[in-house]
């Protein structure tokens, strides 16, 4: 007559020996299918050759004139570098922060004493395009997507997009030579 | 899945969407509901625990193709690359691959839980004719995917099979270009494998669909094999199926993670961690354990058209058993005389497992014949027969009844299980003593540091290996698939980072184009690889007397040699998998100035007692007192080759550590899992005994 015996427990409002055991069970087996998931999702991360392959690059810049500029890839993104003409310089200097959606001042893009440089990621930061250089009507970036200007100094001033073009991690090893990462 | 549902829904919601989409209803009536005889054992748990491994194979295996690149000459690196660089990327692997091998185990079990139960016979004959297909669809996409890798395994088992098609008379030759997609065994291969190997799991899951639908009509067959009558004769499927399902499928996670995290490679096959390479067959080729039965057959038969149709024909003939035993009585308790040809079966098909990995030669072809003969003696005379002639026990009135007598059944299956199992027992023994008399020596086994499942790399062992590598393996052998950063990463040599970094700076890294269209060379940095010295197979082939000096990334999980019945039966349980570590030990050791008589040497070429073939072009590489080393360690020739051998163990496997870590948490996590399931079913299953 066990059988009835543990039909009677059953009926008692009192949490049992046996509700506890039911309870463990679900929950070790519920934490143990988290724990489970969790390799899935992390092997989706950049892998350790990914990560490895993301190292500081250096560039050299002797070969870019005044004017000029050129396009280096680090971590698969494009970085622009340019070499400012001083009308570009003054025209980044000059005007008003209230005037800039995003304000930031062109000291804070670039370095002391390489005013003339300036080193941004060239991705719109509306929808991840690459605006083209020397193009629009501020002397800097147009996107071509979707219409975003840009000026001398890679901030936005007009169309979709909400913020600047962001500068990379670098630094000068050289006067003619940068680090970025 | 069993006509109308008897589901109520409850809440208004449930009620709307039923009446629109009664998919509430079909699960409750299929996996809630859905009657159960209550005499099933264990051996249905089978079921569950393959639905569970198709499962698995589907999530690890979309994971895989993630990181997977099918091309020959990128598969076998991104193969390396996910299980060394990707997060858990070992684990997955391991998962996957040790998973099809599981999954072949669960099926086997399930068949010949078929078998003996007579779960085959009328009204469950298209029940089993869907799961010989869905066996059929599992071998095709096993042995598509053990192509991925590009192994040498890998490449030859895919010429190997496809070629067996080449035996269809006058279309065959036609037919294997076709497969191919070329002169012979290539890049478009590979990639109409990975396309079919992704496909085929999904064919499978449709194909199960059917068998579970199948099932739910005609009801589960049971060990008495009378069919349920009353109420009384079933249970629920939940919670009683699903809690023992549960805990049989936990039970089943054991034994699964028991290779995944610590035999990953006792099932594989060493010559698979070498790259293909269509100039060299290996020499002993073999198919994955769970073909060498079929693989005995078809090697049987001397006539090429003919041992390919006895292949097939020892599947497609599984698709008539429900004709070809006619015995009314389903269950093989009741037929005492079938039940002795079933364990003959069973020793049958264990014995062609085992010739399946023997050579073809000799005694092992007699009795590969031999065996061959049985197995299509029991489907075609036997069972025939049988079912004619054999004189069979009273049947119980009833599952209940059933039930009441369970003890003293369950008592005699044991013994009869234990009996089948000692008899295959020694008469692999009497016939693996046979060999051992005739056959070779192996190395000896040494004692590692990493062996066993709390195995860990000895730090200034690796580093004293890497010296010895730098000083002098280097000078002809590549690590490709190690880059300088590993040396830091953790459960390696541990270089402190900057040490890594001067090690990198030490070498010359071949680059560009630079902004003039240049190559140049440049220091080394972390994300380098150990470059061979070498600049093309060619040039090293030319320096080195015609050989090629092998890219060590792998040596270590490349090599190995057979360690014969028991041996490897204990290896299982004892964690052996040191072979690759001993042979490369030994080999540097094995050098022997004069060959022994009767040996001639070719030119160029050194006596190693422990090299395939004694005569390899390798100088010895290494001897006392060659290298310093600053921990006071002996300078010897031993100490020497066990400490590059350890640093080559850990090139070719970088995560061992983690692996074997990582395990024992899961395994304690899942007997205790075990454990709580096992109590919640017998407590819910309490009030049905």
């Amino acid at each position: 007559m066990k059988g009835l015996w543990i039909v009677t427990t059953e009926t008692s409002a009192e949490p049992t020996r046996r509700d506890f055991l039911y309870i463990a069970t679900g929950a070790v087996a519920a934490v143990g299918a988290a724990a489970a998931v969790w390799p899935f999702i992390a092997q989706m991360n950049p892998d350790a050759s990914t990560i490895a392959a993301g190292a500081p690059i250096e560039v050299d810049l002797t070969p870019i004139a005044e004017g000029q500029d050129i396009k280096v890839f680090w971590r698969g993104k494009p970085i622009y570098i340019m070499n400012r003409t001083k009308k570009q310089v003054e025209e980044a200097r000059s005007v008003a922060l209230s005037a800039l959606p995003d304000p930031q001042t062109d000291q804070e893009r670039t370095k002391e004493g390489h005013e003339q440089w300036l080193v941004v990621i060239g991705i719109c930061t509306h929808l991840g395009c690459i605006p083209i250089a020397h193009e629009g009507s501020y002397d800097g970036f147009f996107c071509p997507c979707h219409g975003s200007q840009y000026d001398s100094s890679g901030r936005i001033r007009q169309g979709p997009a909400p913020l600047n073009l962001p500068v990379p991690p670098y630094q000068f090893v050289s006067d003619s030579k940068i680090q970025i990462g | 899945m069993s006509g109308p549902s008897t589901y109520q829904p409850q809440s208004p919601f449930m009620k709307w969407l039923e009446q629109r989409l009664p998919i509430a209803g079909l699960v409750h009536s299929s996996f809630i509901a859905y009657p159960t005889p209550r005499n099933l054992n264990y051996w249905w748990t089978f079921g569950a625990i393959l639905s569970m491994m198709l499962a698995v194979q589907i999530v690890t295996g979309i994971v895989l193709a993630m990181h997977y690149t099918p091309h020959v000459d990128l598969a076998f690196d991104s193969v390396e690359r996910l299980v060394r660089d990707v997060n858990y990327g070992w684990l997955l692997r391991n998962m996957h691959a040790a998973g099809a091998s599981m999954f072949f185990v669960a099926v086997y079990i399930h068949m010949l839980r078929g078998l003996y139960y007579g779960s085959y016979k009328a009204p469950r004959e298209v029940l089993w004719i869907l799961g010989v297909i869905i066996y059929l669809l599992m071998m095709a996409t096993g042995f598509m995917g053990y192509v991925l890798p590009w192994g040498q395994m890998s490449f030859w088992g895919a010429t190997v099979i496809t070629n067996l098609f080449s035996a269809i008379p006058f279309v065959g030759d036609s037919i294997v270009t076709l497969l191919w997609g070329g002169y012979s065994v290539g890049n478009p291969t590979l990639n109409r494998f990975f396309s079919l190997h992704y496909l085929l799991p999904f064919v499978i899951a449709g194909v199960v669909v059917l068998h579970v639908w199948a099932l739910h009509v005609t009801g589960q067959n049971n060990p008495a094999g009378v069919e349920p009558k009353t109420e009384k004769d079933t249970v629920p499927f939940t919670p009683y199926a699903t809690l023992k399902d549960a805990f049989g499928m936990s039970c089943f996670l054991v034994f699964f993670c028991w290779f995944i995290f610590y035999m990953p490679n006792y099932l594989g096959d060493a010559d698979n961690y070498i790259p293909a390479n269509p100039g060299v067959t290996p020499p002993h080729i073999v198919p994955e354990w769970y073909y060498l039965p079929f693989y005995a057959i078809l090697r049987s038969i001397p006539n090429k058209l003919m041992g390919v149709v006895a292949m097939f024909g020892a599947i497609i003939v599984l698709l008539f058993l429900p004709w070809l035993d006619s015995a009314k009585v389903r269950s093989l308790r009741y037929r005492p005389l079938a039940k002795r040809f079933f364990w003959g079966f069973v020793a049958t098909c264990l014995m062609l497992g085992w010739l399946g990995a023997k050579p073809a030669e000799g005694m092992y072809t007699i009795l590969g014949r031999i065996f061959t003969f049985f197995y299509f003696a029991y489907f075609l005379i036997v069972l025939p027969l049988l079912s004619r002639v054999e004189k069979t026990l009273p049947l119980p009135n009833s599952i209940a009844e059933d039930v009441l007598n369970k003890g003293k059944v369950v008592g005699t299956t044991a013994a009869s299980l234990f009996a089948a199992v000692l008899a295959g027992t020694m008469l692999f023994g009497g016939v693996q003593s046979a060999k051992a008399s005739e056959g070779g020596e192996s190395p000896p086994s040494l004692s590692w540091s990493f062996a066993g499942p709390f195995g860990t790399y000895d730090r200034a062992q690796l580093q004293r290996g890497f010296k010895i590598y730098k000083e002098v393996c280097s000078a002809c052998h590549s690590l490709k698939l190690l880059q300088y950063r590993n040396l830091a990463e953790p459960g390696g040599p541990s270089f402190t980072l900057d040490q890594a970094k001067a090690i990198a700076a030490e070498a010359s890294i071949k680059d560009g184009p630079n902004d003039a269209g240049e190559m140049f060379e440049r220091p080394g940095r972390l994300a380098d690889t150990f470059h061979s010295p070498f600049p093309n197979e060619q040039a090293a082939r030319a320096a080195n007397g015609g050989a090629v000096p092998p890219d060590m990334s792998l040596l270590a999980k490349a090599r190995s040699y057979p360690r014969g019945f028991p041996q490897f039966i204990f290896d299982f349980f004892t964690q052996f998998q040191e072979q690759g570590p001993n042979y490369i030990d030994a080999l540097l050791q094995g050098y022997q100035d004069t060959p022994p008589e009767g040996f001639s040497l070719p030119d160029g070429s050194y006596y190693n007692k422990w090299f395939p073939g004694h005569s390899i072009k390798m100088p010895p590489p290494i001897s006392d007192g060659q290298v310093t080393y600053d921990d006071g360690s002996p300078q010897t020739l031993p100490q020497y080759a066990k400490d590059v051998t350890a640093f080559l163990m850990w090139a070719a496997e970088p995560h061992l550590e983690a692996r074997k870590r990582l395990g024992l948490q899961v395994m304690i996590f899942l007997i205790i899992l075990s454990g709580l399931l096992y109590f919640t079913k017998r407590k819910v299953w309490s009030n049905v005994h």
